[in-house]
């Protein structure tokens, strides 16, 4: 019978190379999972002290993870396609990688936003910005989660799932929070559209993260019917 | 070897071919439909394990002719093959999955009807219960196990890549047993009836392993069979495994390893024993039919998701395939015997006269049959079984089943115990009893096959048919067999 020898397979070199692919997915969601953790960082290193050395090392590390990251999904995606695995939710799993993908690469463009254009953001809008990039680094972690599930236990993709949308809203208001108070301070008008597009910036990762979840949530009815 | 031979031999290579065309779609068409084995990889694994189950296990099915054995001349049996082939392969054509042994007996019967031989009612019976019964025990039993598998996979929880891993594997190992059956199951309906005429001989492999003239025949059948699969049975798998019903992988596989466990559990005569032996309660044997098996199972799965996937239109165009099967392989080999006997000159099949001697008035008496309501008939000699039937039905006081008693018992047949027939005899395959209450009987002749059987039985213990229980079903059928070889071997040339 198929399933009663799951536990014993493990070290079978016939399923060697699945259990390869297995640790390079999961090493995908740990470089987004790590660029997340490393974003809210620098956001607060950024916030604290500026475009510092320190914050500079951060943005890096986001770099580094980007392209290994990018790296590891291209060699994920050959597999699939080169071994035919996975045959009915291949498109899925590469759909899902590259959305996943794009929300890295939102981290590195805010990162990077902050690094060349050095936004003056003044002391009252700080803590907003600091809630607004946990905010979307919290969302991302429970796509991460939710992704996990969906490989290795689908039935607990809702229980992620959920918190992907709470964390959006949650990153909505307070994003009309503070464009709301940065239109309505005595800052010149170039500086509070320079506010602006970074809130924007920081507020795109959370919704990508829930159109993320939106894909997610049908290739997961797809494979439990 | 004889020309004749040769091109008698095309139709059973033809029919190899067809059936791997068709059949192959029964082992791999579920997992090619979900494109989870390419169809390359498919093929040559069905292929393989084909020619190995021929030439290895079916072996063991040399001394028996294969269901075209009914047929008593080697012209009747090319055009019965050569329908069977056909009917098949324009089956296989449209793309629908059919059983090619119906195809045969549809032959078969085309056959009988041309040579005036009764057929045998008990035939259309188990053709009509493979239709419904097979695939209804298939998708019970493929609706449950499914219901099994989604259970343990939804406890094990195995990662998305694993479930793919395990399930191909899956796929693939049943695929490969299936086929291994397919030829060892399959090899003496195709090539069973040129056996006797078999061009090859023997010869050993390093001096270690035998290669008979039988396995050399069977490798040529089993390799036309992978021929058939690698080069037309895309179609069929394409039926199976997608349009009948968009399968996941897991339901492939339920649906195979379904279809494997109902041919299994209901034809193994081989299981039926070893229950009877141990005392346990037995698995009633119903026919079933390796097409009909794994398009139930496909059913049955789609039933248990709630049968919105099901393509009904499609599973109409199956239907209507089993049936027209085995009618157009009697209609061809209907014309063809026609044409084969009256265009080209060549035997389609030996008469079979009925003779109601004094013998058979005595033996039939025996049975408990009135003689005196044969009283018209004695003495008398029929030219075929439709004739001697047509007279049975004209007399009054005979029930059905004497008439039945009647027709075998009359049935002629010119048997020689000619010595020189004595050296071909394989030890392994009868008994040393055997073989001396044969040579016992040597230079004698019989003018009925019962007369025959029965002189051997009261010649040894080892040609008794022992009481018709259960435990004894294999045995007296392994010598019923033996004794068709003895009938064949040393029928007198006319």
């Amino acid at each position: 019978m198929l399933p009663k020898t799951l536990g014993h397979a493990k070290n079978v070199p016939l399923f060697r190379r699945t259990k390869a692919l297995e640790n390079e997915i999961d090493a995908f969601l740990d470089k987004l999972s790590q660029a997340g953790l490393s974003f809210r960082r620098a956001v607060q290193i950024y916030l604290a002290e500026g475009a510092t050395a320190e914050f500079e090392e951060k943005l890096s590390d986001v770099n580094t993870l980007e392209s290994s990251a990018d790296h590891l999904r291209r060699g994920i995606e050959t597999q699939l396609y080169t071994q035919t695995l996975i045959p009915e939710s291949r498109g899925d799993v590469l759909g899902l990688l590259e959305n996943l993908d794009s929300v890295l690469n939102l981290f590195e463009g805010a990162l990077w936003g902050f690094s060349i254009e050095t936004p003056d953001i003044p002391e009252q809008f700080r803590g907003d910005f600091a809630v607004l990039a946990d905010q979307a680094v919290n969302g991302v972690e429970s796509i991460v989660l939710a992704s996990r599930a969906f490989f290795r236990n689908i039935e607990a993709v809702a229980d992620h799932m959920h918190k992907v949308m709470f964390y959006e809203k949650e990153a909505d208001k307070v994003s009309t929070k503070l464009k709301r108070a940065i239109f309505a301070s005595e800052l010149p008008l170039a500086h509070k559209a320079h506010l602006r597009s970074f809130v924007e910036d920081i507020d795109n990762v959370a919704d990508r993260a829930e159109d993320v979840a939106d894909r997610l949530a049908i290739y997961t009815i797809k494979r439990t019917v | 070897m004889d020309a004749a031979v040769l091109f008698f031999l095309s139709s059973g290579l033809f029919l190899g071919w067809s059936l791997g065309a068709n059949d192959a779609a029964n082992v791999f068409g579920t997992a090619v439909g979900t494109r989870m084995v390419r169809f390359a990889t498919a093929a040559a694994i069905c292929s393989v394990f084909v020619v190995l189950g021929a030439v290895i296990s079916g072996g063991g099915a040399a001394h028996t002719l294969g269901k075209l054995g009914a047929v008593n001349a080697m012209g009747g049996s090319f055009m019965a093959a050569f329908a069977a082939a056909f009917a098949v392969y324009f089956m296989t054509k449209v793309g629908l999955p059919v059983s090619t042994t119906q195809a045969i007996v549809g032959g078969i019967i085309g056959w009988n009807l041309f040579s005036e031989t009764r057929t045998d009612t008990g035939t259309l019976v188990t053709i009509l219960g493979t239709w419904i019964v097979c695939p209804l025990l298939a998708a019970a039993i493929a609706a449950l196990l499914f219901k099994a598998t989604v259970y343990l996979l939804r406890v094990t929880k195995p990662h998305l890549l694993r479930a793919d891993a395990y399930t191909r594997l899956g796929l693939i190992l049943a695929g490969a047993f299936g086929a291994y059956s397919l030829g060892a199951n399959n090899i003496a309906n195709v090539m069973g009836v040129f056996v006797p005429a078999s061009p090859f001989t023997d010869f050993k492999v390093l001096g270690l392993v035998t290669f008979s003239s039988t396995q050399q025949l069977f490798l040529i059948g089993a390799l036309a069979i992978g021929v058939g699969v690698v080069t037309y049975s895309r179609a069929v798998m394409v039926t199976v495994g997608r349009s009948l019903m968009p399968l996941s992988p897991v339901a492939a596989w339920v649906a195979v390893v379904a279809h494997s466990l109902v041919l299994f559990l209901f034809a193994s005569e081989g299981l039926e024993r070893l229950l009877a032996e141990n005392g346990l309660p037995t698995i009633p044997l119903v026919p079933v039919s390796s097409s009909q098996a794994v398009v139930g199972a496909v059913l049955g799965i789609g039933l248990v998701r709630g049968g919105r996937a099901i393509r009904w239109h499609v599973l109409g165009g199956i239907g209507a395939g089993w049936v027209l099967t085995p009618l157009i392989a009697g209609l061809i080999c209907f014309v063809g015997l026609f044409f084969l006997q009256n265009v080209f000159n060549q035997q389609v099949y030996r008469p079979v006269p009925y003779v109601v001697s004094d013998q058979v008035l005595d033996r039939v008496a025996r049975e408990g049959v009135s003689v005196a309501a044969l009283g018209d008939l004695s003495g008398r000699t029929f030219a075929s079984a439709r004739q001697f039937r047509g007279a049975l039905d004209k007399l009054s006081g005979l029930d059905a089943d004497a008439r039945a008693q009647v027709m075998i018992y009359a049935e002629r047949a010119d048997l020689f115990l000619d010595p020189a027939g004595f050296a071909g005899i394989d030890p392994l395959w009868l008994g040393k009893a055997q073989i001396e209450a044969l040579a016992r009987l040597a230079g004698r002749r019989y003018t009925h096959r019962w007369a025959l059987a029965e002189a051997l039985a009261r010649q040894s213990e080892d040609w008794r048919l022992r009481p018709e229980i259960r435990i004894n079903k294999t045995y007296n059928k392994e010598l019923r067999r033996k004794l068709d070889w003895v009938f064949r071997n040393f029928q007198a040339e006319p």
